[in-house]
């Protein structure tokens, strides 16, 4: 399946790849209504490591999952190698939040409508009106790819 | 083949998906005392709380037995098993022959000898027939007295707050949480929870109980108007002991499942497991572990073997918006000055390190990420081969080398 990989060494680090993540994941049409005055809360996250290393992280949809293993209501499943979450199960244990190993599932901001989204995670876009997912399509370094490949090791 | 599973929630679950992944003819039938589809156990206090419904509350989708090609037999008891016929004897006299059994039985409220408890009434906390008994004696002025300060009596806490009028929670152990927290942190989480209106009563049993007052054993007495017993839980195991199944606290299985007896099977809460973390067995009754040993004996009896070789203590509460993860031992060896990071109630974090490895840790308030952590303890990373100091506020993949995170990024994929 087309998986996100990232290249660290490639990794300018601008960060933009969070904020087309939190845009696409907003609903809006407009990227300045989705970012302005709002403080993000994308489900992609550059990490900046010491020495000007940076590197951004987002669900690796590992093809052995512990956030779905261990998730206490079935609102995590795997849907064509692609980890999906259903908000309307999810209860916000925050057992995925202590399962995953590269920390790419996190608490969420309540929604626009106020409804509570315990949490939050990389779908590949899937489940909004991009399709694709929008930090490799606007990634200005080609730092994340969107291909075809196996599962990453993990830890 | 036919495949016997006794018991309808995780561990079973994790069997059928298991056998699912290695065999797709085999017969599988699901014996269940109760008599609803597969529901998630800890949901029944959110249920409480209004944050979900019996519908959301399954643990897999409506047509999960029909997909799956499961025969149910709900509302039924197993009340022997007979090995030697190969067999499992119902309540209702049917017999139903195995080539492979799994007991998934669970395990049911310890109910603690108090004098008087046995002849009044008192409330446990496990089932959705337990939920729904609670929330029927429940009216918004009851006086509520929980015993036992563990996750499930808090949980029940947490459920129920809004609907009654006080809850008075009474527990042996000088602190709350005593299986998962150490003294500061249960110090941080009680003083949250007494800022919601709760009252404690640590370091005490409860003597006696008559219906209306509890006797406590410094002498204090509660009034109360509902009694809820949360004092820990008990293994079903006898159907598997009675016919010489070997037990400790609960049953003895291999890391596919298997018990001392032939063809039959052990997981969930009914199994103990061997904690990654010291090596001991013990019960691991938290949902992960019986997901996994399920899967694993599921996949065994249909022939495939997958080992699962993981567990380990792995907890996560929310308690009035207060969340709460920890992991592993509580332990330091050798002991050392291992004051908490920070002690802030939003950010109160506390490692425990041994022999050049992270053990285990306590979070409350920010667990973001925890996992990163969590997995340095499962899988025994050297504390001096990461940069652990960097990492200690604010778990991230910067403790581990470039090549060590190119890997767990990237997997094959190390170049393009």
């Amino acid at each position: 399946m087309k998986r996100i990989y990232v290249r660290e060494e490639w990794c300018i680090g601008c960060h933009l790849c969070e904020y087309y993540c939190a845009f696409a994941n907003s609903g809006e049409r407009d990227m300045s209504d989705a970012l302005r005055g709002v403080k993000i809360n994308p489900r992609i996250q550059v990490e900046d490591a010491d020495g000007g290393v940076t590197y951004a992280i987002s669900c690796r949809h590992c093809e052995r999952p512990r956030c779905v293993e261990g998730c206490i209501t079935g609102a995590l499943t795997v849907e064509d190698g692609v980890i999906r979450l259903d908000e309307e199960k999810c209860v916000g244990c925050y057992t995925c939040i202590m399962l995953c190993p590269y920390g790419a599932i996190n608490p969420s901001d309540a929604g626009k409508s106020g409804r509570s989204r315990p949490i939050q995670k990389c779908e590949l876009c899937l489940n909004n009106a991009n399709g694709e997912p929008a930090c490799a399509a606007h990634c200005p370094n080609r730092a994340i790819i969107f291909e075809e490949g196996g599962s990453p090791c993990g830890l | 083949m036919r495949i016997v599973i006794i018991g309808n929630s995780t561990a079973a679950v994790g069997a059928i998906e298991g056998i699912r992944a290695a065999d797709s003819a085999a017969n599988i039938a699901v014996i269940s005392a109760e008599m609803v589809h597969t529901y998630s156990r800890p949901l029944i206090s959110y249920l409480l709380e209004g944050k979900t419904d019996i519908d959301r509350m399954k643990y897999r989708p409506a047509d999960f037995y029909e997909r799956n090609n499961v025969q149910t037999f709900f509302g039924c008891t197993v009340t022997a098993v007979d090995a030697v016929a190969r067999a499992v004897v119902l309540d209702n006299g049917e017999h139903i022959g195995y080539d492979k059994l799994l007991l998934a039985a669970g395990s049911r409220p310890f109910v603690p000898p108090i004098e008087g408890l046995c002849g009044t009434e008192h409330y446990t906390f496990q089932s959705l027939a337990d939920a729904k008994s609670l929330e029927a004696a429940l009216t918004p002025k009851s006086r509520v007295l929980i015993i036992g300060a563990g996750l499930i009596g808090l949980k029940c806490a947490e459920g129920i707050h809004s609907r009654v009028g006080n809850i008075a929670v009474a527990e042996f152990a000088p602190r709350i949480l005593p299986s998962i927290l150490d003294g500061g942190g249960a110090a941080l989480v009680q003083s949250h929870l007494v800022g919601k209106g709760l009252t404690f009563h640590l370091g005490n049993a409860v003597a006696s109980v008559d219906g209306h007052t509890a006797a406590l054993a410094d002498g204090a007495q509660v009034p109360y108007d509902v009694l809820v017993v949360a004092s820990g839980v008990k293994p079903n195991i006898e159907l598997l002991t009675a016919i010489g199944a070997k037990a400790g606290r609960a049953l003895i299985t291999d890391s596919c499942g298997r018990t001392s007896l032939p063809d039959i099977f052990a997981a969930g809460d009914c199994a103990e497991s061997i904690d990654l973390t010291d090596g001991r067995r013990r019960v691991l009754a938290i949902l992960p572990n019986a997901y996994l040993q399920g899967r694993a004996a599921g996949k065994a009896m249909a022939g495939l073997e997958e080992p699962f070789t993981e567990a380990m203590p792995v907890n996560s509460i929310g308690l009035f918006g207060l969340h709460i993860g920890t992991a592993g031992a509580m332990r330091c060896e050798p002991e050392t000055d291992n004051n908490p990071q920070y002690s802030d109630v939003n950010n109160y974090r506390r490692f425990f390190f041994s022999d050049n490895r992270l053990t285990g840790f306590i979070l409350i308030g920010d667990v973001n990420r925890a996992g990163i952590y969590t997995a340095l303890v499962r899988a025994k990373v050297p504390i001096d081969t990461i940069n652990f100091a960097a990492i200690a506020e604010k778990p991230q993949l910067m403790a581990f080398s470039p090549a060590a995170r190119k890997q767990m990024l990237n997997g094959e994929k190390n170049d393009s």
